[in-house]
């Protein structure tokens, strides 16, 4: 998928200004965010699996050529096939290939975040292949020729009003006068429509949540239980993952499993949880004659031993983003990229480079509550700051930044003068002030003091009145 | 793709600074596969037969399922009809082929076919592996029995579940899985809870996305109670 993450700045300010993106960012701060809460709450053990999850998964990095090594023989030794991607391209290739293998026309799609990344279904459809996607969601956006705004939610700012917009455009032989203004007028459209293609399909392409070392098992977590009926009724079922989705057993996904769904939609267990190994057996009545997975490395071994290593913890639960203040203003599309809010500001530079996702680490107050809720526990703050620190390094920030950070630098580590400093700035804005106890505009802030208003400083700087306090000398 | 996949393991190995894995390391990995150990399991699924039943039921029930117990196979067909007549909803059936399921299939009230769900198919019955009560979840796996289509075509998803195969957490239903397949898992094994459902359309949650609308749980006493 092509990045407009240069663009982020523009991209916020649009965002912002989008009346229509208010209320979904507003029910999802509320919705998710509360029943992650109260699921985390019901489970007195959450906490600690949080710690043996982390744990967990910093095991399989530290081994993951083994893991993956013996999950590739699993997938062989009941029927599969497994391909290895070191890129998107190559990734996109074999499904391509497996398609043609099969003469597939169309093929319908689960949920795949990797999919998004590879850029899989214009691709397909640039080699004459349709695809289809059907969790109700990514169809919606698929309709509205758009990328998803949330990893788990994908057409959270899509109104339904434009949702019947875009059915009434595509479904073209129903009746138009047909009403749609309800929401369950419009899942049983889409189920309907949708129905018939499930049944045509050739191929069915899936993601998955977990790979099982153990068993050779791919793993897929839905409510819808689209991605079942794609793995189920073609005859051929190809599986998209990253090589960091692997887990050695069942009982080390039952951990996760545990994690998941509290984290991401705050359900006990997700509708469906689905586990795929090899193709149909002798006797089966049904299911598909042939089975591939394709695992996708595409940037991630060379995080591996690196300080951006425990991002690839990530179970992809979206917590991070419903917990987000950033996200929770702007909503997804702003990022740029297929991954938004703060694992979308750490994995974006990490895959596409930090020259294209400059932006992305400092879309971020660093309030710490991604961290807080991340089931994986991974230390979201300290990753964006590490790209920063890189960010600067590499000279990528703008001149006016960087020069500003510089005479910080020169009167931060000068203290004599740093006080001095504050405490002329603190009288002078003091000043500037007297009539109202506000400032309306501040030198080289008016972006911040356009939408705000400032009150004036109090007099004394806090070195002053920390001094006073403590009673400690002046160093 | 043999270069891709060399690629890929060396990709790995360089960035964790060493070659292969030691023998013994290796022999450290296998080991724990073999020993598949469980991390923390929640206290909450611990307890006998009636704790779990309590816990299933109110599982099920609290995401949007139904839960009826009986005391043996001969009262399916009988409980299977109640239950429709109070939805409402017609008696032609499409069953798993289950021997177990043959007292339904036989039975004159219904108008049954026998094997994987055909488009048209209102209504499946299946029947579950194991029930885990840690969540409400239903273990059903593929096989010539039990075809996993009966599981999401139809509209309404009946599943019996005998009271023997109830289990505490999930890791108990695994250790089911792996004595009664020893040679590896069959190609599906779905964890069932609750209906179908989106909140895809303005976050409003909806019941009946692409799998059943309805699900309804039949729990039979198979066993005579300790
Ligand atoms: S970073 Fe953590 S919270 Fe965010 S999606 Fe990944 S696992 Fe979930």
């Amino acid at each position: 998928m092509q990045s407009t993450t240069r663009q982020f700045k523009d991209n916020a300010r649009a965002a912002l200004n989008d009346a229509t993106l208010r209320q979904p960012l507003q029910k999802l701060k509320v919705g998710f965010r509360v029943r992650r809460a109260q699921a985390a709450e019901k489970l007195p053990e959450f906490e600690t699996l949080r710690d043996q999850g982390r744990d967990l998964k910093n095991h399989v990095l530290e081994n993951l050529d083994f893991y993956l090594e013996t999950f590739a023989t699993a997938v062989e030794a009941s029927g599969g096939v497994v391909h290895w991607a070191r890129d998107a391209a190559e990734a996109r290739e074999i499904v391509l290939s497996i398609c043609r293998d099969h003469n597939a026309r169309t093929v319908t799609k689960g949920k795949s975040m990797i999919s998004e990344e590879i850029g899989l279904n214009a691709y397909l459809a640039d080699h004459d292949i349709t695809p289809v996607e059907t969790d109700l969601g990514e169809y919606i956006i698929q309709l509205r020729n758009e990328p998803p705004s949330h990893i788990i939610a994908p057409a959270i700012h899509v109104q339904k009003e434009m949702v019947a917009d875009a059915f009434r455009a595509t479904h073209t032989h129903l009746p138009a006068d047909r009403p749609l203004s309800e929401p369950r007028q419009l899942l049983d459209e889409a189920r309907a429509v949708l129905r018939d293609k499930f049944l045509a399909a050739d191929v069915g392409i899936t993601g998955a949540n977990f790979l099982i070392a153990e068993t050779g098992s791919t793993v897929i977590v839905t409510n819808e239980g689209n991605g079942d009926l794609t793995q189920l009724l073609p005859k051929v079922h190809v599986v998209l993952a990253s090589l960091e989705k692997i887990v050695p057993t069942l009982e080390d996904a039952a951990l996760l499993l545990r994690l998941l769904a509290r984290s991401a939609t705050g359900q006990e267990a997700s509708s469906y949880t689905s586990f795929s190994t090899g193709p149909r057996r002798p006797g089966d009545p049904d299911g598909p004659e042939h089975f591939h997975v394709v695992l996708l490395d595409n940037g991630r071994s060379r995080l591996l031993g690196t300080e951006f290593e425990e991002m690839l913890r990530c179970i992809r639960c979206g917590a991070c983003m419903n917990h987000c203040p950033v996200y929770g203003a702007i909503g997804g599309h702003a990022y740029g990229w297929v991954y938004p809010g703060p694992i979308g500001s750490v994995l974006t530079p990490a895959l596409i480079g930090i020259e294209e996702a400059a932006p992305l680490p400092n879309a971020s107050t660093l309030c710490g509550r991604c961290e807080a809720v991340c089931p994986m526990r991974i230390p979201l703050p300290k990753l964006l700051r590490h790209w920063r620190e890189q960010e600067f390094s590499r000279h990528l920030p703008p001149g006016r930044t960087r020069l500003g950070l510089r005479v910080y630098r020169w009167f931060a580590t000068r203290p004599a003068l740093w006080r001095l400093a504050t405490r002329a700035a603190a009288l002078g804005l003091r000043m500037m002030g007297r009539k109202t106890g506000f400032l309306t505009r501040l030198p080289f802030a008016e972006d911040w003091t356009r939408h705000r208003v400032m009150p004036v400083p109090q007099g004394q700087t806090f070195m002053a009145r920390y001094r006073a306090e403590t009673d400690t000398p002046e160093i | 793709m043999t270069s891709s996949r060399t690629a890929i393991l060396e990709s790995i190995r360089r960035a964790h600074g060493r070659g292969d894995l030691s023998a013994d390391r290796q022999q450290a990995l296998r080991d724990r596969l073999k020993a598949h150990p469980a991390a923390t399991i929640p206290a909450r699924s611990a307890g006998d037969q009636d704790h779990r039943i309590t816990l299933f039921t109110d599982m099920v029930t609290a995401v949007d399922g139904t839960v009826d117990r009986i005391s043996g196979w001969d009262a399916l067909p009988q409980a299977v009809g109640n239950w429709l007549k109070s939805r409402n909803l017609p008696t032609t059936l499409a069953i798993a082929p289950d021997p177990r399921l043959d007292a339904v299939a036989v039975h004159p009230l219904y108008t049954v076919h026998r094997g994987a769900a055909l488009p048209e198919d209102l209504i499946g019955l299946s029947i579950a592996e194991a029930g885990i009560a840690e969540t409400g979840s239903l273990m059903l796996v593929s096989g010539p029995e039990t075809p996993t289509s009966l599981n999401f075509l139809p509209d309404v998803h009946i599943i019996a579940l005998p009271a023997s195969a109830l289990v505490g957490p999930f890791e108990e239903a695994w250790a089911r899985l792996r004595t009664r397949f020893p040679d590896g898992l069959p190609r599906t094994v779905n964890l069932i809870t609750g209906p179908s459902r989106t909140g895809d359309i303005e976050q409003t949650l909806l019941l009946g996305a692409h799998g059943p609308r309805q699900l309804h749980v039949v729990i039979v006493d198979d066993v005579p109670s300790a």
